[in-house]
């Protein structure tokens, strides 16, 4: 299935083991661009917006590597990203029972595979970059997908593919 | 001018840097070969297709296979005629600084309490270096990503719990999940001091991991019964490999450390 950012309620029609191919804007978020948001702001609209758990290898305005970090460091910090319209995060590793929750009925948790740096770098464009001195891994990267494969691993009915 | 050794040096660090970021050794791509021959469910069978595809790409394109190029781990092994000496770390530490740049790697090195980033991947005691004296001279890096490194553990065991070992490695296993990119590979230190076995546990990871002993593989089949598969999506192989290596311990001491590996086992071994 394709999807384009941003995403609207189709996201509620996604069940957890599907397969999707993701075009659009994404923003990369790691643990400090998240508290800089809540102290300072959305760099960009909110609403309907995908966050990308990730820190990548930049180099020459190109994104080099990219593959996602660990989504449970931003467990504590997500629910305020949701409420503000955000209806997409992609990570790996999954996320808290809590996250899961204010997932409900809003949005839903892509799972991309760890370490695959450059098969994502291969699907992205970068288009610029919000909060940068956070640094290279923790600022937030504007980026243009085309067709990056994810899975549903949280949907927003609070099915969870990591919990068995 | 730098020396000529030290020229010698640091160009073989950056280029063992450089193959480490974006080959896979033939011994780890064998073993994720197998465990995706032997994956039956849908979703975990595609996280190898994306590590498959992802390999290529990185191959191709000469870019690293992961953005977490690591903080960089050095072993350097030293023959008689070669000294020890502070150009050796001097130019070790520049080879991680020109390959920061060429390769490119991800500036990972902080100071760990102002959180500072040096830019260079080099700071107090970073890149870790570990130097023996050998029959040859190499240098063998293993870039090591934090999303693992962040789920090992040490316990000192006590000596009586001696049977407890598979038991601990698989509880350390079964606690960091889907966090540290599975499948994963265990390197466990068994003995030595509290430093020390931490030391074994990650020189561990330095062993082929296509072969196993008894004992290396009970522990292996006791974290794969835990069904974390890849990425923690579920499926049959949650850990690639175990490698144990043993120290001398104190009569009154079981110091059992676990350094968890991703499937992204990345190193490499340049002889000077």
């Amino acid at each position: 299935m394709k999807l384009t950012t941003p995403l609207g309620e189709e996201v509620l029609d996604l069940t957890a083991g599907d397969r999707v191919l993701l075009s659009g804007t994404v923003y990369t978020a790691r643990d400090e661009a998240h508290l800089k948001i809540q102290e300072a702001g959305f760099p960009f609209n909110p609403k309907g917006a995908v966050l990308y758990h990730c820190g990548p290898v930049i180099q020459d305005n190109a994104v080099v590597a990219a593959g996602p970090t660990t989504s449970a460091r931003m467990n504590a910090l997500t629910k305020p990203m949701l409420d503000a319209g955000v209806r997409g995060l992609i990570g790996k590793g999954g996320m808290s029972d809590e996250v899961v929750e204010a997932l409900r009925g809003r949005g839903v948790y892509f799972a991309f595979t760890g370490g695959c740096a450059a098969l994502a770098a291969s699907c992205m464009r970068l288009k610029g970059v919000h909060y940068a001195e956070l640094g290279m891994a923790e600022a937030v990267w504007e980026i243009e997908l085309t067709d990056m494969p994810l899975v549903v691993g949280i949907d927003s009915k609070g099915n969870n593919l990591f919990k068995r | 001018m730098p020396s000529p050794f030290f020229e010698t040096v640091a160009a073989a660090v950056e280029r063992a840097i450089h193959d480490a970021e974006t080959e896979l050794p033939a011994d780890v791509v064998s073993v994720l070969q197998t465990a995706y021959a032997n994956e039956t469910s849908s979703v975990a069978r595609g996280e190898y297709e994306n590590i498959f595809a992802n390999l290529k790409i990185a191959k191709e394109r000469d870019v690293p296979i992961c953005q977490d190029t690591g903080l960089i781990v050095l072993y350097i092994t030293l023959p008689p005629e070669i000294p020890y000496s502070a150009e050796l770390f001097e130019a070790a530490e520049e080879g991680v600084r020109r390959a920061t740049v060429s390769v490119p790697l991800r500036p990972n090195a902080v100071n760990p309490l102002s959180r500072k980033n040096s830019g260079d991947n080099c700071g107090e005691g970073i890149p870790a270096i570990h130097i023996r004296p050998g029959e040859k001279f190499t240098v063998t890096v293993l870039p090591k990503g934090a999303g693992s490194e962040n789920m090992s553990q040490i316990k000192m065991m006590l000596p009586s719990e001696v049977d407890k070992i598979p038991e601990f490695v698989a509880d350390v296993a079964r606690t960091a999940g889907s966090r540290p990119c599975p499948p994963i590979i265990v390197g466990v230190g068994i003995g030595g001091t509290f430093d020390t076995a931490s030391a074994l546990a990650k020189e561990a990871l330095l062993e082929p991991i296509d072969q196993m002993d008894d004992f290396e593989q009970e522990i292996c089949d006791r974290i794969n019964e835990l069904g974390i598969g890849p990425m923690g999506l579920g499926g049959k192989t949650t850990a690639l490999a175990v490698k144990v290596k043993r120290g001398a311990c104190h009569t009154a001491s079981l110091p059992v450390a676990v350094n968890i590996q991703c499937w992204c086992c990345r190193r490499r071994t340049v002889e000077l």
